[in-house]
């Protein structure tokens, strides 16, 4: 793209050409701020052209409970009782893609160009070359990407990238009530952040601070967090986040020998293509035996069922 | 299973085995133009116009496909904040957000209809009928049970058996021109969200 | 709103109370961070439970949800008793000095003049000020005489102390007590709080006076009329102000001018009666305008057929036998088979007010019901069977039903009013879907067809329907501009100034405001207080400059805001006597320039009175100072009392325990049917509270697929205590009943509300969101105002849906 060029790519070893000169874009949101209203969520699915499952409530304010491969954001609320102050917090964070420095996905991915990074920052899947494994769900240090159970493809917050690349916010800061989500530069963000840890500080806050984490290189979504100190009070956000052993391993050893096993499930699907011809959608939601292979490499990856509460 | 036959093929059906080949480190160069959704707004038409639920009278873009021309049917597209509302500066909540599926919405009434007394069912009907018939019986109901004079014989002009309830997200120029029609019935049971 | 939504910015700090505007209002709470972020402001939330404003306060405190007045009062004490009061804007803008009629009193819960078989005050002859030989109010400027309004305001709340309002409250003395605190510092010149409320407050049998102690706790600090101040209703749909300025009500004319009783017979009388006259030497009392506005009214409405010779059409307007037909009377008139006719415009009244289950018999006794509606609504099918959600027998149901797809807000023109007054235009996007059309066309054409009916045929006072000037050109379907040019009015022959006689507006021009209005015929305007709407210039209300050179956020470019596009009401109170802005650094709003007053806000006031003439800031009140003692204005007394809700948790009123009558509001609209329905807390042993989710609008979007999406299903909130009492987990099913019917839902239990000692008792809160019904593509529930109790405000008869009585066991 123009304005977003590739400076990493999944499963590629090539050089890539040369990259123009282009900020970083940062999107920053102040838990302090967020009152946890999900209009970011309505407009994502707005933007985006996704309406997932009418679901149930499950006795909390969380709907959907889970991210999915139709709802790229989600609300998470927690209650906490603070032991210092003897008050309530209601503690809502804002759950998505954090558009890592150094992305565990991309790391993760099989498939040439099917996670790319472009040079603002932005993580973005291309669905097209996606083969569905899941690997960059095993990649991902915050539980992120979700398979879609329609094209067992997956999906993930964008960044908006079709919006940034105009020239526009994400659909979510643009529409953010009270300001809890910011966008801009990664350094304006920063900034940014400095003065609402400054005023929170001034609150009784003292543990406030930016939720950058190292363990991934930086992030492109930043959290302001009045107890930075304790990032799993807010629904289990990673206190230490790091990409998955698995991926290490995965990118060393077990990688070539899978997509060699991938080549033979590649060959196997093409003769069976040519022996029976195209099959009807209806089957393809059924399991199909002939391509477990893929499978079985990690078994790790799982598709995730938004229904089922997670851990 | 992640990957089904359908993906399989969409993935190495063309350029067979390319993409494991490529993944394999031999990716050619050009392979770089990568696709971003194409935004969606490019052409759209902007219509400036205002929320409709609560009282905040957020600034509204109405994004519609098509020209405006002669031979196209505006469909509204999005909807977004106006960046320039004092108020809103560009933001929505979750239900100004959501309003294209208001103004989609599957439960949007299309055609007038009737439940006849005791049925249980509603029938299409147009609106000459619809309105001939309300007329009829808003006619009947107020020139049976109009009040002119009350016991002590003042002049009261008023008609207690039919009620009116406007709506508080109407306009105020249907607001306006409904009281003026409401009160020159007689009707005093008139009454609007304001009241709960 | 006194005040508007970006202003809220300039607060120093922000009360939510009565309301939740995150919940509610998100993108206007917006200015409330705004402050927060760039004004240092404090936020104070005080709510039966933790909310999502709570979530984002500096202080929390809970109440008992109904006893405000309590919480206030003890705070109007506290302020008294620690001298926290903006002294000099207490003595010269609000009527502490006027010194109160003899025989005035307050005895054992009621004040004088209660009728108990009536349950109204029907004797209010002492609920006023003592007036001198030539009119005027008598004042003792050293407050020390026993009768003047400030002594009896300090001995009424003397009885509010922090032991007695804890114990009514359960709010924890600590808690309510640093809230005292920090709303008390804001009594400092300069300093600004504002108060932010919505139906938390409106909808109680003492509604009215939550909203008025608010208002007296405003005016001892000083903070109406200051940027950043104000009392700030937050109203819930997005035109209910301009169908309330446009009087869609009952007893109302456009303009807040009212529908004459039978007995004002003589239109001389009903004129005078309203042409309140000032009650202190050189107060303005605006109101003496009101015939220029009724004239200007009727011109609008009958044209020429109004003459003086007529009275301008007088008894073409119906004449009320009661104060009345409020909702609550009317719906039961129809659940006693009195009523054959009704129409629904965007209201799905089944859903929306209490007792469904009367509600529903009630529709069930119609002859014909007509809904307009964008949505199909469960009003235009009460007939259906929706099994539990809506049991009833179709086949017996007898009414015609008919309904009419009207076009939603992105397929029409027109105009809204916002929380803050503005009036904003707006363009259509898109043809509606199939057939729909708008309610001005239905109305339009309905009324095209009665009068053709009427003509032809004769009928029931036809004259006052063919005699309504309806000069559109569409005799069907009036265009939106037509009709906002005629609510601003013209001039029917050339309007001049009786000083100068200058023309000011030629005859067929379009009128500038609603100074150039007169009663002798020659103007026509629909709504005195929108004129300057749309004036010769044009369309003011299409106006989309946001520049604010200020940096005030006044905007007085930006649409147009009723009246005359001021946009911060009593805005002559944030400056001193003498002219000053109190705080003419950070909260410059308007001054005297030497001349005249000027400011960054449109003065609301005589622009060239000079301060030293002595005319006072609150120019619609005859006193032209604001009433710390309503007088007669309200139906329950003139300095608001403790009463408890009309389904109370503890039986009693802790301020009157040993008198029954003063358990509750003694003067509130009931009905012995209904009073038939409360239940008491033996059987209904939790105080239960319905409110709206952020996620959802009323019952409209859970016909919109992304809201249903993010709040699916019906749901309760129950507190940890009582779930563990009950043996309830979170996403189990349980049932809610009240002596009315019950629901089922899914139970969310949280640590947001928790349980509170009152009278001696443990009281457990029942939160009961709204938003679910028997159609729409979110999962069905029940209708909530199953449970609801058909009692309402003794002023505005709104009915008590936050406070009411419910048993909670698993379904």
């Amino acid at each position: 793209m123009a304005t977003q060029d590739v400076i990493a790519r999944s499963a590629t070893t090539t050089e890539r050409p040369s990259i123009r000169e282009i900020g970083e874009v940062a999107k920053l949101i102040d838990t302090s701020k967020c009152i946890g209203c999900k209009a970011c969520q309505v407009a994502c699915s707005e933007w985006n052209d996704l309406r997932d499952e009418v679901g149930t409530s499950h006795g909390t304010y969380d709907n959907p409970i889970d991210l999915t491969a139709e709802s790229w954001t989600v609300m998470k609320f927690a209650e906490y009782e603070n032991p210092q102050s003897g008050n309530l917090e209601w503690l809502i964070r804002k759950d998505g893609c954090m558009h890592c420095a150094e992305p565990g996905c991309l790391k993760a991915c099989p498939s040439p160009g099917a996670i790319v990074k472009y040079a603002n920052g932005i993580v973005d899947f291309n669905q097209d070359k996606c083969i569905g494994c899941g690997y960059c769900i095993t990649g991902c240090p915050f539980d992120v990407p979700r398979l879609s159970e329609k094209d067992k493809k997956a999906y993930k917050c964008t960044l908006c990238s079709d919006r940034v690349s105009v020239g526009l916010e994400p659909a979510c800061v643009k529409t953010c009530p009270t300001g809890a989500i910011v966008f801009g530069s990664k350094e304006d963000m920063k900034e940014h952040a400095a003065g609402r840890i400054a005023d929170l500080k001034e609150r009784g806050f003292d543990k406030a601070g930016l939720y950058d984490p190292d363990g991934v290189g930086g992030t492109h979504v930043m959290y302001v967090l009045h107890h930075a100190d304790q990032p799993s009070l807010y629904s289990e956000l990673p206190n230490e986040p790091a990409i998955s052993p698995l991926v290490s391993l995965w990118k060393g050893v077990a990688k070539p020998l899978a997509l060699l096993g991938m080549g033979a499930a590649v060959l196997a699907g093409f003769f069976h293509y040519t022996r029976v011809g195209p099959v009807r959608v209806e089957e393809d939601e059924a399991e199909a035996p002939g391509a477990t292979g893929v499978h079985q490499v990690d078994p790790a990856v799982h598709v995730v069922d938004p229904k089922e509460p997670r851990a | 299973m992640d990957m089904n036959r359908r993906q399989f093929f969409k993935v190495c059906g063309v350029g067979l085995g390319a993409s494991s080949m490529a993944a394999l480190g031999m990716a050619p160069p050009a392979a770089y133009a990568e696709s971003i959704r194409h935004f969606k707004l490019t052409n759209t038409r902007e219509t400036r116009n205002t929320c409709p639920y609560c009282s905040v009278g957020c600034g509204l873009i109405l994004y519609s496909q098509g020209s405006g021309g002669k031979n196209v049917a505006q469909d509204i597209i999005h909807i977004e904040g106006d960046a320039d509302h004092p108020v809103n500066r560009g933001t929505l909540c979750p239900k100004g957000a959501g309003l294209l599926d208001f103004v989609h919405s599957p439960n949007r009434l299309k055609y007038p209809e009737v439940r006849e007394a005791g049925s249980n069912e509603w029938k299409r009907i147009s609106w000459d009928d619809a309105l001939d018939r309300i007329a009829k019986l808003v006619k009947d109901d107020r020139d049976a049970n109009f009040i002119e004079k009350n016991d002590q014989g003042q002049i009261v002009n008023r008609w207690l058996s039919t009620g009116f309830l406007a709506a508080s997200a109407s306009s105020n120029e249907a607001g306006y021109i409904t009281h003026k029609v409401v009160r020159s019935l007689g009707i005093l049971a008139f009454d609007n969200q304001a009241r709960v | 709103m006194t005040n508007h939504w970006s202003d809220i910015k300039n607060a120093d700090l922000v009360l939510i109370m009565g309301g939740n505007a995150a919940e509610a209002h998100p993108c206007g709470f917006k200015w409330v961070t705004e402050a927060k972020a760039h004004n240092k402001a404090r936020l104070v939330v005080v709510d039966p439970r933790f909310t999502r404003s709570a979530s984002v306060a500096d202080f929390y405190a809970p109440i008992r949800t109904g006893t405000d007045i309590a919480f206030l009062g003890g705070l109007i004490n506290y302020l008294l008793e620690n001298d926290k009061i903006q002294h000099e804007y207490v003595r010269n803008y609000t009527d502490v000095s006027f010194i109160v009629k003899e025989g005035f009193g307050f005895e054992d819960g009621l004040f004088n003049g209660y009728d108990a078989d009536k349950r109204a005050y029907t004797d209010k002859g002492t609920w006023g000020y003592e007036l001198d030989e030539q009119g005027y109010a008598k004042v003792d400027p050293t407050l020390q005489h026993p009768r003047c309004v400030f002594q009896l305001l300090k001995k009424h709340y003397s009885r509010y102390t922090p032991d007695v309002v804890s114990n009514i409250c359960g709010t924890p003395q600590a808690a309510m007590l640093r809230v005292w605190e920090t709303i008390a510092e804001t009594a400092a010149p300069g300093k600004a709080m504002t108060i932010m409320y919505a139906l938390g407050w409106t909808q109680h049998s003492v509604g009215s006076q939550m909203i008025r102690t608010g208002a007296m706790v405003q005016l001892l600090l000083g903070n109406i009329g200051m940027p950043g101040g104000g009392m700030n209703a937050l109203r819930g749909h997005s035109n209910i102000q301009g169908l309330t300025d446009l009087g869609l009500l009952s007893n109302l004319l456009p303009g807040y001018l009212t529908v004459p009783m039978e007995g004002e017979q003589d239109y001389a009388a009903y004129i005078a009666k309203r042409t309140a006259k000032p009650i202190r030497p050189g107060q303005l009392s605006y109101w003496q305008n009101y015939e220029k506005f009724h004239v200007s009214l009727m011109k609008a409405w009958y044209g020429k057929n109004a003459t003086a010779e007529n009275d301008w059409g007088f008894h073409w307007l119906p004449k009320l036998d009661i104060p009345g037909y409020d909702v609550l009377k009317y719906f039961d008139m129809m659940y006693q088979g009195q009523v054959n006719g009704y129409f629904c415009q965007g209201f799905n009244p089944i859903a929306s007010f209490p007792n469904k289950a009367k509600v529903a018999a009630a529709l069930a006794k119609l002859k014909f019901l007509v809904v307009m509606d964008p949505l199909a609504t469960e009003t235009s099918e009460f007939w259906r069977n929706a099994g539990e959600y809506n049991d009833v027998d179709t086949a017996s149901i007898q009414t015609t039903v008919f309904r009419l797809p009207t076009t939603c807000f992105a397929e029409e023109d027109g105009s809204l009013v916002n929380s803050g007054r503005w009036l904003q235009w707006h363009w259509k996007a898109a043809e509606p879907p199939g057939e729909a059309r708008t309610d001005v066309a239905i109305m339009g054409g309905l009324f095209h067809r009665l009068r053709r009916m009427y003509r032809e045929q004769g009928g029931a006072n036809a004259d006052a329907l063919l005699n309504i000037d309806w000069p559109y050109l569409r005799q069907d379907e009036p265009s939106p501009e037509e009709i906002a040019r005629e609510f601003n009015g013209k001039a029917l022959a050339d309007v001049t100034d009786p000083a100068t006689g200058a023309v000011l507006a030629k005859a067929g021009e379009q009128l500038a405001g609603f100074a150039q209005l007169r009663a002798d015929g020659s103007t026509a305007s629909g709504c005195w207080i929108f004129s300057g709407s749309w004036t010769q210039a044009g369309n003011q209300m299409a106006r989309r400059d946001n520049a604010d050179p200020y940096g005030m956020g006044q905007t007085l470019g930006w649409a147009w805001s009723w009246p005359a596009n001021r946009r911060i009401l009593y805005n002559r109170a944030s400056a001193d006597v003498s002219g000053r802005p109190w705080d003419p650094e950070k909260k410059r709003l308007v001054w005297w320039n030497g001349k005249a007053w000027t400011g960054t806000d449109v003065p609301d006031f005589k622009v060239d009175s000079a301060p030293d003439e002595g005319m006072n800031p609150f120019i619609m009140n005859p006193e032209g100072v604001a009433r710390l003692f309503a007088v007669d204005k309200m139906n329950e007394g003139p300095f608001p009392e403790h009463y408890e809700p009309f389904e109370t948790p503890i039986g009693r009123n802790p301020m009157h325990p040993d008198n029954p009558k003063a358990t509750s509001n003694p003067a509130a609209r009931v009905f012995k049917n209904d009073m038939e329905l409360f239940g008491t807390a033996e059987d209904f042993p939790y105080a239960a509270t319905t409110y709206r989710l952020t996620e959802h609008f009323h019952f409209w979007t859970k016909h919109c697929r992304l809201n249903a999406i993010t709040q699916p299903e019906q749901f309760v909130e129950i507190g940890e205590a009582l779930a563990k009492e009950l043996g309830i987990t979170a996403g189990e099913r349980v049932k809610v009943s009240s002596n009315r019917g019950y629901i089922k839902a899914v139970a969310v239990v949280t640590k947001r509300i928790k349980p509170l000692t009152v009278d001696g008792k443990t009281v457990h809160q029942v939160g009961i969101p709204l938003h679910w019904g028997f159609s729409g593509v979110a999962r069905n529930g029940y209708l909530t105002n199953t449970l609801t109790p058909f009692v309402g405000d003794a002023n505005t008869q709104t009915p008590e849906f936050k406070s009411f009585l419910v048993n909670v066991e698993k379904a």
